[in-house]
């Protein structure tokens, strides 16, 4: 689960990490409000998930009750989107905060490296830029570190950082504190990635949070309710939901862009389908992972969730049954198809493991036909998606 | 012969007195598995289908031998799982819980010694097929031969496997390594030990998308430190970037952990990648030959 800025800024105050006063702003009037008690040099930015909001003019200057009416009435509601994301994101939310005099930007971030299978620290002097494009063009500038989490966050692992990334060596000891702090803030919220950028040096010296991007890891959610209350709308998605509502994980439903919807049971088999129906020449329109021994009412609610997307014309279930059964997947396609959700002239169904002979023999007491292979039901449905009129 | 488990494997459940557990067990000593018994704290003494129910994996070690255990205790016990057996000496861990807090793992990972070898999170288990299964893997589908098979996914490996099978093509040991971002075992891990073992002629690699596990073990290739031959297939080639697909730790974050990288990764040292799972046996007979 991602934060948004502001959320991540909050946490950050908490943890004592400085950063520019601010408030979030829903409405025009609540902007006007925040500029009205404190008329000073200020920031409005937009509360997006999706990167590149600067570049679409998600971020406006204001400095008093009247100036902030234009910007705030610009922003909120403002649709972001960026090359990776074209659908985008609305704003909902702005967090107005004063201006720092920014004399120099650095890079901080606090990430999971899986070889090491420790926390990583990357920190830079090239701050404020895209940090890959650093890392592809000056990999040398940026310093790493990975901290044993036996021994945890030592003030030294600060310094020795700051000195691998050539910071000035005035802020050593203000920048060794505020990783201590991060480092403290990444554990106790089971963050996977804490990231500042720029972390800016103010024109007097001071160490300070220009930004803050924070993703929690969602497994570790159920002891932070405090965290996990903070889910942003614009990161929900209804069929997401239902799918989490019918018992499923966080990961199991991911909405594509094709017209094929896939059903599959397991991660691996399901990426694997994805890719079969791709190679058969198209476009998968969602991820669904029914998991492991999935009954007839999780099957039910998938096909229904899957087809509820206006976009799938054909229907690509492929079930390898390990602790799956065949005989609840056919019974819950089966009530999916009776309550008139779908129809079995748009299904393909591939099912083998275990109890796949009951399964079949549901499914042909109901006129549906199974096909032997992954690659044969992904041909099959792609070419049902193609040929099937709306 | 095989890796990391085999016929005098003394296998014990942690959670076996819950539904997946009990279930699992159950089907591990169908399979001929040597199932000495099972833990759940508080439980000790009893026995629940046959199976000698401990209170914990020291006093099960003691009383049974016990130098596998298979863990089903849900997410906010089952690091606390982990460093018990690696506490009492298990020298084969494998968790099959989905869901463990990421932290949970780093901790329990930065203590556990070389002494006990972590399988998973979030993993089928360990199979030499004929000999034991340890997990979550339907038996019927494998068959015992001379090929060993690593992979960060289940039911790809189930499909994969399904393929060898068919094709003639039995197995010394397949490794469900897991799903999640940190786990114990990576594939150089496998790998070594399929180096190492005689019984074990080819290994076929089943990657995924995120990380760079698949990257390194084709160093490993390169390095000759791994020399027998390999076939590999990446799972999540048109996932599109920055979306978790179903796995944790399948996500292409930026450029890391591009199915790209890692087709290309395997071809520079002349490890075919197939295209799809029923190319798998027709590639392992070539490498083979």
């Amino acid at each position: 689960m991602r934060l948004l800025e502001y959320q991540g800024k909050m946490l950050f105050a908490q943890a004592g990490i400085p950063t520019p006063p601010g408030k979030p702003a829903a409405t025009v009037a609540e902007a006007v409000a925040i500029m009205r008690s404190n008329p000073v040099p200020s920031v409005v930015k937009a509360q997006v998930l999706v990167g590149g909001r600067g570049k679409a003019g998600g971020i406006k200057f204001c400095t008093n009750a009247d100036d902030v009416v234009e910007p705030a009435k610009a922003i909120l509601g403002m649709r972001i989107a960026n090359a990776q994301n074209p659908e985008g994101e609305i704003a909902k939310t702005i967090w107005i905060e004063q201006r720092v005099d920014i004399a120099k930007e650095l890079y901080l971030s606090i990430a999971i490296d899986r070889a090491s299978k420790r926390p990583i620290i990357m920190a830079s002097a090239m701050g404020g830029m895209d940090v890959e494009e650093v890392a592809e063009k000056h990999p040398e500038a940026i310093a790493k570190y990975r901290i044993d989490p036996a021994m945890g966050y030592s003030s030294f692992v600060g310094r020795r950082v700051a000195r691998e990334a050539a910071l000035p060596k005035e802020i050593w000891n203000q920048f060794s504190a505020l990783l201590g702090k991060l480092y403290g803030l990444f554990f106790d919220a089971g963050a996977i990635l804490v990231e500042i950028n720029p972390l800016a040096i103010t024109k007097d010296g001071k160490l300070i949070a220009s930004d803050a991007k924070v993703e929690l890891d969602d497994s570790g959610l159920f002891r932070r309710p405090d965290l996990a209350a903070l889910k942003s709308a614009s990161e929900t998605d209804p069929l997401k939901e239902r799918a989490i509502a019918a018992g499923l994980g966080e990961n199991n439903y991911v909405q594509l862009d094709g017209d094929v919807g896939i059903i599959g049971n397991g991660a691996g088999l399901v990426m694997g389908t994805l890719d079969a129906v791709k190679q058969a020449g198209g476009e998968p329109a969602n991820f669904l992972d029914v998991g492991g021994g999935a009954k007839a009412d999780v099957m039910r609610e998938a096909v229904n969730i899957v087809t509820s997307n206006p976009k799938v014309k054909s229907l690509f279930i492929n079930i390898f049954g390990g602790i799956t059964r065949g005989d609840e997947v056919a019974k819950g396609l089966i009530e999916a198809l009776s309550t008139g959700g779908w129809t079995k002239d748009k299904l393909v169904i591939r099912l083998t493991g275990t109890n796949e002979k009951e399964g079949r023999a549901l499914l042909s007491a109901n006129g549906i036909t199974s096909v032997e292979t992954m690659n044969e039901g992904a041909r099959a449905a792609v070419a049902l998606a193609k040929t099937h009129i709306m | 012969m095989s890796i990391y488990l085999n016929k005098d494997s003394k296998v014990i459940v942690q959670g076996i007195t819950g539904r997946e557990g009990l279930y699992h067990a159950n089907r591990m000593r169908a399979y001929g598995t040597n199932m000495v018994g099972g833990v759940t704290p508080g439980k000790g003494g009893q026995t629940v289908e046959d199976f000698a129910v401990f209170d914990g994996v020291a006093e099960a070690r003691e009383k049974t031998g016990a130098n596998v255990s298979v863990i089903f205790v849900p997410p906010p016990f089952a690091a606390d799982a982990m460093l018990e057996a690696a506490d009492a000496g298990v020298e084969l861990v494998i968790c099959i819980t989905e869901g463990i807090p990421v932290h949970d793992v780093i901790k329990a990972m930065a203590v556990i010694g070389a002494g006990t070898r972590v399988v998973g999170p979030n993993c089928p288990g360990v199979i030499s097929p004929g000999e034991a299964l340890a997990g979550i893997m339907p038996g019927h589908v494998f068959a015992p031969g001379r090929v060993g098979l690593i992979s960060r996914s289940g039911t790809a490996t189930y499909e994969i496997v399904d393929h060898l099978t068919r094709n003639g093509i039995g197995q010394s040991t397949c490794v469900g390594i897991g799903g999640d971002p940190i786990i114990g075992s990576v594939f150089v891990d496998c790998l070594g030990a399929f180096e190492a073992d005689p019984a074990t002629d080819a290994v076929v690699i089943v990657g995924e998308i995120g990380g760079s596990d698949e990257e390194d073990a084709a160093e490993m290739i390169e390095k000759s430190k791994f020399t027998k031959p390999a076939v590999a297939f990446i799972g999540g080639r048109s996932a599109p970037k920055g979306k978790r697909m179903g796995h944790a730790g399948a996500i292409i974050s930026g450029n890391s952990g591009t199915p790209e990288s890692k087709v290309a990764a395997f071809q520079r040292v002349n490890v075919p990648v197939a295209d799809s799972p029923s190319d798998i046996p027709a590639l392992v007979k070539r490498a083979i030959r």
